[in-house]
């Protein structure tokens, strides 16, 4: 019964140290080792409490830590719909800095709000206008501290599995993130590394430790992440086949990174996740934009670099229908007609051998837009230079520990 | 939901795409008893049957299929001297099926694999779904994550540049298997009663530049784009190793399309496999593979073609050369290898002359 009442105790120092080992298995067996319970046991001092951590391995800095864009001011369903899976977590709310109203919000969470005051406070009122819209989440994970950042746009709820169970995306992405990902060669049956699957015949020995996972992309039951033209030719389309599937996206192989449910762990790549382009028209539907889309192959060229994996696949999340494609269609031809160009331009990037880190990466890819791209349209060059700017603005604001990236 | 299907022949009137330009190839030394099941998703369709082990055994083939039959004997008497390329003991054979068909589009399956079920419970035609493969484009250049995007209730997501859009065609169809799934010996060892119940909905292109592990057991290819680079190489009897006849057509094809621009996708459809292979055998089989392949990977990883490499029998003559090249030092075997690998094309080129020029004399 005291595992039940933990939330109630805020000292566990009285306890005889054989109980309190006994409770602290029993916390763990129960699923109920949240931050605040383990920071509680931990600030016993005791000897064989911190040997326990110590031998099972269990990691403070694993708690995610969840930017959400809020571009509606009211995140009150958003939030209760997400609560059982978000309420163990500290969340991170970032409002976008063009949106006017009050954001209501509703209780019972453990987290932090930044508005447009609070960005201009942390990166000046000139830096600040890089947040707006869809890349406000990039403050959020600017200033997080945690290992894991876990982004899910609000206009999204939990999805059910083809069992009607709904699914944890929080805990998928931790278990892509904290599983190798397996990026040089195919594996046929999948992610080797799930429950009831492995390497299969032919997939050489020496490939499958695999490498650190990186970036975890999710996927969108209902509302798939279609560009304007797509939806408005096919108004009633919505994704209704769930793919049981966790992937690796392999090495060298580029793909549209959409930013509405990922995560990544943020020491190794934090600063490869990047606001930089901006279309003319930029919009507040997804549609009407493609920042994601190229932060992410900036993501994956560096993961590439790096010797890190990208998984693709699981979790879906429930994506609520949103805006009229037809209206957008007329601002998203200029992201669509881009990414002509940025496709193969990235495809056709080579980092250097000297770039050993995250940041050197990021750096690299500015220079090389910027010369190769920056003539092409001013879009370009502006992005370039965001990419430079971004990186100065990690190394001041981003990092309290350094991320190596290697 | 790990059972096959049993219910095949209440399901609805098939009709049978491709029924005139689509051969059965099926190597087997047991019977044919497992086509019973398939009959209704089957029959409308010629079956190439490649007995393998020993000649003068019958293989009773079940009432009502349209066939034709080799056995080693066969193989020797239209081959030659160059049967020489062809594997005796084992399923490798099957390759001799590719190349005495005389049609556009070949599927593959061994005799320990059934019918399977989709989650819903229903009957899944494994064969209509290839055709379905085979006859849509693949995306090797650029990653999907809503995968086949010319599948019911899929597309091309956010990003994906329309010049892409068109893809390329496809040249083989990897299906993969519920119940016993493909592991090679070690991992067979390690978890003997491992079952393969995940039905993942999905069909997706390999991308250009990436390999993977072909399974001969659920296959499916465009004989006219790839039909020369699937061979199957020399495994079985009098030879060193065995179990990576399907493995080595896989990376030879995968070059290939990569070099040709054509596509491979892997995914559904699944079968039920039924029969676990003996893992002991399986060791002694896969044994010097398990060492060789640390080398091969790497050599196909790495493999280029040259720009006047343009038919796919010129690309695997090539790759021939490169692997007498660079592979005879891990063993002779391979140098044995290219030999039987030029061997093949000779025979292909033989069996499969290309229509006659202007003068009316054959190529």
């Amino acid at each position: 019964s005291a595992v039940h009442n933990l939330s109630n105790i805020t000292d566990l120092s009285p306890l005889p140290d054989h109980i309190l080992i006994e409770l602290f298995l029993r916390t763990l067996r129960a699923g109920k080792l949240t931050e605040r319970v383990l920071k509680l046991f931990i600030a016993t001092g005791k000897d064989e409490v911190f040997s326990l951590i110590q031998a099972l391995n269990i990691q403070v800095t694993v708690t995610p830590v969840l930017p959400t864009r809020a571009l509606r001011p009211d995140l009150t369903s958003f939030m209760n719909e997400w609560r059982t899976i978000f309420s163990r977590f500290h969340l991170i709310i970032v409002k976008d800095p063009d949106l006017k109203e009050e954001l209501k919000i509703p209780e019972g969470f453990n987290l932090d709000v930044y508005k447009k005051p609070d960005i201009d406070r942390v990166v000046g009122t000139s830096t600040s206008t890089i947040f707006s819209g869809y890349s406000c989440r990039y403050f959020g994970y600017l200033v997080s501290r945690k290992k894991y950042i876990i982004s899910v746009d609000d206009d999204c709820y939990p999805a059910k599995d083809n069992k009607g169970i709904l699914v944890d995306a929080v805990a998928q992405h931790i278990t892509n993130l904290t599983t190798p990902a397996t990026p040089f060669f195919f594996n046929t049956l999948y992610d080797p590394f799930t429950e009831g699957a492995d390497f299969v015949r032919g997939y050489p020995f020496s490939l499958r430790s695999g490498v650190q996972c990186a970036l975890s992309c999710g996927l969108w039951l209902n509302l798939a992440d279609y560009d304007a033209p797509t939806q408005a030719l096919k108004p009633e389309e919505r994704n209704s086949r769930y793919v049981d599937a966790v992937l690796t996206v392999p090495a060298r192989t580029l793909m549209p990174i959409s930013g509405i449910n990922i995560a990544f762990n943020r020491e190794v790549i934090g600063p490869a996740l990047l606001p930089s382009l901006r279309l003319g028209g930029e919009g507040k539907f997804r549609w009407e934009t493609m920042e994601d889309i190229w932060s992410g192959m900036c993501v994956k060229v560096v993961c590439d670099h790096l010797g890190h994996g990208v998984k693709t696949g699981m979790p879906y999340v429930w994506r609520n229908d949103r805006g009229d494609a037809i209206a957008s269609l007329r601002k998203e031809w200029e992201g669509v007609k881009l990414m002509e160009e940025v496709v193969p331009f990235f495809q056709s990037v080579r980092l250097s051998r000297e770039a050993k880190t995250t940041e050197d990466c990021v750096a690299e890819v500015a220079n090389v837009v910027k010369e190769q791209l920056g003539s092409k349209d001013p879009m370009f060059a502006r992005a370039a230079k965001a990419m430079v700017d971004w990186v100065k603005l990690w190394k001041s604001v981003g990092s309290s520990t350094s991320s190596p990236g290697a | 939901m790990a059972e096959p299907a049993t219910a095949t022949q209440a399901a609805a009137p098939v009709v049978a795409l491709l029924k005139n330009e689509l051969d059965i190839v099926i190597p087997t030394i047991r019977n044919l008893d497992f086509l019973e099941m398939w009959r209704p998703f089957f029959q409308p369709y010629h079956l190439i049957i490649v007995q393998d082990g020993d000649p003068s055994k019958t293989i009773k083939v079940p009432e009502g299929f349209d066939y034709e039959l080799y056995n080693r004997n066969d193989i020797n008497r239209i081959l030659g001297p160059k049967a020489s390329c062809i594997s005796f003991k084992d399923s490798a054979c099957r390759c001799f099926g590719y190349m005495v068909s005389k049609k556009k589009y070949i599927f593959t399956i061994d005799d320990d694999c059934f019918v399977a079920k989709d989650p819903s419970g229903k009957a899944i035609n494994a064969l209509e779904q290839h055709i379905k493969n085979l006859l849509s484009p693949s995306t090797p250049f650029f990653f999907n994550t809503l995968y086949d995007p010319f599948r019911e209730g899929a597309d091309f997501v956010r990003g994906y540049p329309f010049s892409l859009r068109e893809g390329v065609p496809t040249a083989a169809s990897h299906g993969l298997w519920l119940n016993i799934p493909d592991y090679d010996a070690p991992t067979q060892l390690v978890k003997p009663l491992e079952r393969n119940t995940r039905y993942v909905d999905a069909v997706l292109t390999i991308p250009k530049g990436t390999l993977f592990p072909m399974c001969g057991m659920n296959l499916a290819f465009n004989r006219e784009l790839i039909g020369p680079a699937m061979y199957f190489g020399l495994m079985g009897d009098g030879q060193p190793i065995g179990r990576y006849d399907d493995m080595w057509a896989g990376w030879c094809t995968k070059v290939i399309c990569d070099h040709l621009g054509l596509g491979v996708k892997t995914g559904l459809p699944y079968i039920f496999h039924s029969k676990a292979s003996n893992p002991f055998v399986n060791l002694r089989k896969e044994y010097k593979g398990i060492y060789w392949q640390e080398e091969i990977i790497p050599f196909f990883q790495q493999a280029v073609l040259p720009k006047d490499c343009t038919t796919v029998q010129k690309c695997y003559i090539e790759l021939a050369k490169q692997v007498k090249e660079k592979l005879s030092k891990v063993d002779p075997y391979f140098d044995k290898l290219a030999d039987a690998m030029v061997t093949w094309i000779e025979a292909w080129d033989e069996l499969n002359p290309t229509g006659p020029v202007p003068n009316g004399k054959a190529a």
